[in-house]
């Protein structure tokens, strides 16, 4: 019982692992919203992140995964540094359910 | 004022930027706080200024996944992430969540499910609430019993205690979460998991606000720890779920980016937050939000028999929605300035 439960836990896994593999062989749900892009009254960087988009979803796709999760620590880490100047200790909490 | 607002390049709307920052601090603060992405604060919040449904859901996400993992960093750094728990709840989400959505397009193509997936909604928000504000009153009762009797209840006691009735079983394989300070079977938080997922998934909407309770009152997270943990797994789904609404072409990746300068410096404030808030302070706090949400969508939900109300309860919800936002992130950010000012009151002292 023991073996098989074990046996079961490690198929888990392994689904897991290979679940947006199988998703991304599906191929999605509805048509994309926007497919080309506006870029006429686009100037600077907003137009070459319009190109970008117009040229390959991929690119697009994986610079907006590399961007987001670096904007949110760069502002993240701003707010720990003004925090940590007033003075709050940001590494230990007492507090529990009470 | 033409500077004010910012044209968007792939949606092609013009929007009032100083608005998504503001949304973007509101959102970060009760995100960091709940442990909670908040969609449903989210999504009003960006139509109203003016984004096309498709996109708001989309940059939604987006900004999403960029606050919760700093909010995940800061709660890690207090204890409150038990990432073991949270990779075990990763298997049953995404295998429930997949199985929920697969369900609702099974429905829709035997009728429409969107009115009968609301009333779900409701009732599963009637439901937590009524757990929430429970568990509080028995805890209540617990510290009345415990003052007649002359002692003070300890520190971790909680309301309600289903949670210890689901540790007792004990199919293997067995595991330790050290953070939450649990000893269980792992497929009991695979089955909560996947119970939380499978109704995500059917009712369209991240999770978060159905994972937070279920931690705390089927797996017995301390209330922190389930903030946290719950982050930490809307950090991963919402990078999974970023990317693939980014390559569906429903991402406006400048939008999200001018929100999450707001929403990370809020969601620190959120998360630094938890430290000076008791955990049943938090735990009736999200009552009142549930509460909140499940009263914008009956809003919703009753139109079809007051028609002429239509305007009215439509603006309704979305005043109701973000009053809500307002009100719980400047309540949040009152007390963390002032539990702030006593710690440092305390240096001082020291």
């Amino acid at each position: 019982m023991k073996a098989r439960l074990n046996k079961l836990w490690w198929s888990l896994m392994l689904m897991l692992i290979a679940l947006p593999g199988t998703a991304l062989a599906a191929g999605g749900g509805g048509a994309p919203v926007v497919i080309v892009a506006d870029t006429r009254k686009l100037d600077g960087v907003l137009a070459w992140w319009a190109n970008l988009y117009n040229e390959s979803h991929l690119q697009f796709t994986v610079l907006t995964i590399i961007l987001i999760p670096l904007v949110g620590v760069i502002f993240g880490v701003i707010a720990d540094i003004i925090m940590n100047h007033i003075g709050i200790d940001l590494k230990s909490r007492d507090l529990a359910e009470h | 004022m033409e500077w004010l607002y910012i044209l968007m390049p792939i949606a092609g709307v013009k929007i009032f930027w100083p608005g998504l920052i503001i949304l973007g601090v509101g959102v970060g603060i009760i995100g960091g706080f709940f442990g909670m992405g908040g969609a449903w604060m989210v999504t009003p919040g960006l139509n109203i200024l003016g984004f096309p449904m498709a996109f708001a859901i989309g940059t939604d996400i987006a900004h999403m996944a960029g606050k919760s993992l700093i909010s995940t960093m800061r709660h890690g750094k207090f204890g409150n992430v038990d990432y073991k728990l949270g990779m075990i709840m990763l298997v049953g989400t995404v295998v429930g969540f997949e199985a929920g959505a697969q369900m609702v397009m099974w429905l829709e193509r035997l009728g429409s499910v969107e009115k009968v997936v609301r009333w779900i909604y409701i009732v599963l928000l009637a439901l937590i609430a009524w757990m929430v504000f429970h568990d509080v009153a028995k805890r209540r009762q617990k510290e009345r019993e415990a003052a007649a009797k002359g002692v003070k209840l300890e520190a971790g006691a909680t309301g309600v205690e289903w949670h210890k009735a689901l540790h007792k079983i004990k199919i293997p394989p067995m595991v330790h979460l050290k953070e939450a300070g649990i000893y269980c079977s792992a497929w009991l938080p695979i089955l909560v998991s996947f119970l939380t997922g499978w109704l995500a998934g059917i009712l369209g909407i991240g999770g978060g606000l159905i994972r937070m309770p279920a931690l705390i009152y089927l797996i017995g997270c301390p209330t922190h720890v389930a903030v946290g943990t719950d982050l930490f797994e809307v950090m991963i789904s919402g990078l999974y779920g970023a990317a693939t609404y980014t390559y569906k072409g429903r991402t406006e990746l400048v939008a999200a980016i001018i929100m999450l300068v707001g929403a990370a410096m809020g969601a620190q404030v959120g998360a630094v937050a938890t430290k000076y808030i008791k955990g049943y302070g938090i735990r009736i706090a999200f009552g009142l939000a549930v509460v909140g949400c499940a009263i914008s969508i009956l809003m919703k939900l009753v139109q079809p028999w007051v028609p002429q109300y239509k305007a009215l309860l439509d603006s309704g919800a979305t005043v109701l929605v973000l009053g809500l936002v307002t009100c719980m992130s400047l309540y949040i950010f009152v007390r963390m300035v002032q539990g702030v000012q006593m710690e440092l009151a305390r240096k001082r002292a020291n």
